[in-house]
């Protein structure tokens, strides 16, 4: 099972570092990693294996959202379905 | 690794254009719960309703921070209480619909539909009853919804019916008339209703159903409206294309929510309906939709022409991306829950002629339409009459959802507030239908009803 964490906003230092950490912390294992921007966004994507996770996905993605909250970043942790639902046949 | 492109896209039109699942529906057959003590069948039914969607508050709540979709409604459709009812009185279908909102209050869910009955060909006993009971029932609760199927094309259109709904329409909007008579906005008349219909108010859970069944609603004006947007200046071929694309994506979603809640609720899947339904938030609108294809507003000539693409390109783009589709899957045109069409109405554009013109070639009918509160109870039946004439000769479903607001004319609105949102009274013709009205008895089934 993964997830798609995207962080959205302004770039800034230890964007990376921050939300690795908090991957680590809850036993999130990042399998890829891209950066790109596009239109008025700066956007970093990573998919995260989520087998191991040491609390429901929910918590996880709360915490990963009050840490974008706390850097003005826009986070976001979505099971990564939605977007092969939506995007493959 | 996903397309950098396809998740950004995906983000955006949740966070921005108010992408969503308007409803996660659980249908509950009540068939099982037929008793001819009062007592016993509200206890019957409060515990089957409270013992098949104890998790679907939940489950739902679970989806939403997995996938980072909202889901803004929980609801539970049931089986026509009239037939579960049989003779009881009225009073006893009253208490019937507070059983219905006490495990609406329970559950934490958003509405429960059902409180209705199937009256297309006559009414047996239980029927009349629940009819005569809905004034009282939808001012005494908050969160039960009731629907009449007056008609089908197989059965024609029960006039007696339509007579005495335009009755109850009335009744209701003087019962609530403290709280700008809010019961309308919880009845609908239909014909051609649909048995799995996951929207409010005319949910309900068919006949034919199984015993539990999971049914969702998708939505996304605002998702299709910026995919025109962005599309720019194309001919119809490609503007339907855009359309049917944009569809395919949100109905996937709605797909795979409803894979999923019926997967961990261990209840069947039913269809998901693939309706476009607005709120009246910014952003969230059909009449904008219309206004994005070329229309200075929404109402002017050439509405029609546009709502039919929409509604086709929508089913199209829909069909293939779910595995069972059903409900009403088309386009919504409520009037109050739809910021472009109350502007419409406001600054004259959209009138409720061109209204009924619009339902013949979308989902569902005239709906959340403010009149004054001084119509009489047969020119509301006549405005039924024409609608549901539509569905039964057309061969769709459509329905009517009328708002007589007590003590208010052309030029005033009654707000609802949330979901529901703000419908401008609108005028109507003031030339009575009383005598045609009155007439009683059945229109016949037209003459394509007979297929076999």
């Amino acid at each position: 099972m993964k997830a798609v964490v995207t962080v959205i906003g302004k770039d800034c230092v230890g964007i990376i570092a921050a939300v690795s950490a908090e991957c680590a912390k809850f036993g999130g294992n990042i399998v890829d990693i891209s950066q790109s921007v596009m239109r008025e966004y700066f956007a970093m994507i990573m998919l995260v294996d989520i087998s191991e996770l040491s609390v429901p996905f929910s918590a996880f993605a709360d915490t990963m959202k009050k840490l974008g909250e706390d850097k003005g970043l826009e986070i976001h942790a979505m099971h990564e379905d939605i977007f092969n639902s939506m995007h493959r046949i | 690794m996903l397309n950098t492109t396809d998740i950004l896209e995906t983000i955006h039109m949740i966070r921005e254009e108010n992408l969503d699942i308007r409803t996660v529906t659980m249908g509950i057959s009540l068939l099982d719960c037929v008793s001819e003590d009062i007592g016993r069948l509200e206890t019957k039914i409060y515990d089957k309703i409270m013992k098949s969607a104890k998790d679907l508050v939940s489950v739902c709540r679970d989806l939403e921070a997995g996938y980072g979709i909202p889901i803004v409604n929980k609801r539970v459709s049931v089986t026509p209480v009239s037939l579960v009812g049989g003779a009881i009185g009225s009073d006893g279908y009253v208490r019937l619909a507070k059983t219905l909102q006490r495990a609406a209050n329970e559950l934490g869910i958003n509405f429960i539909g059902g409180f209705g009955a199937l009256v297309q060909k006559g009414m047996t006993v239980g029927a009349h009853n629940l009819i005569e009971a809905i004034p009282e029932a939808l001012s005494t609760t908050s969160c039960v919804c009731s629907s009449v199927n007056v008609a089908t094309t197989k059965a024609g259109i029960n006039m007696d019916a339509v007579k005495r709904m335009g009755e109850i329409i009335k009744d209701t909007a003087y019962l609530t008339r403290d709280n700008e008579s809010i019961g309308c906005a919880k009845l609908v008349v239909f014909a051609n209703i649909p048995e799995d219909n996951p929207f409010m108010a005319g949910a309900m859970h068919g006949m034919g159903e199984p015993d539990t069944v999971i049914n969702v609603g998708v939505s996304g004006p605002g998702v299709v409206a910026a995919a025109i947007q962005k599309k720019g200046m194309c001919d119809f071929g490609e503007l339907a294309d855009t359309i049917k694309k944009i569809a395919f994506k949100i109905t996937r979603v709605g797909q795979l929510i409803a894979y999923e809640a019926s997967h961990r609720l261990g209840t069947p899947y039913g269809i998901v309906d693939l309706s476009l339904a607005p709120t009246p938030a910014q952003g969230d609108s059909v009449a904008h939709i219309l206004e994005n294809m070329g229309l200075e507003r929404c109402g002017t000539h050439g509405t029609t022409a546009a709502l039919a693409l929409l509604n086709d390109a929508v089913k199209k783009g829909g069909v293939m991306a779910s595995s069972h589709v059903g409900g009403l899957s088309g386009a919504f045109i409520p009037v109050s829950e739809d910021a472009g069409m109350i502007e419409a109405v406001q600054c004259g554009s959209l009138s409720i002629e061109k209204l009924e013109a619009m339902t013949a070639v979308c989902s569902v009918g005239l709906d959340m339409i403010a009149v004054p509160g001084d119509t009489p109870a047969s020119t509301i039946s006549g405005i039924i009459a024409d609608e549901i004439a539509i569905g039964v000769i057309n061969n769709k479903t459509t329905a009517v959802r009328l708002i007589p607001a007590y003590g208010k004319t052309v030029g005033e609105s009654v707000e609802f507030g949330g979901l529901l949102g703000t419908a401008p009274i609108m005028a109507l013709n003031k030339n009575s239908s009383e005598r045609f009205i009155a007439r009683g008895g059945r229109i016949p089934a037209p003459i394509h009803s007979l297929r076999n």
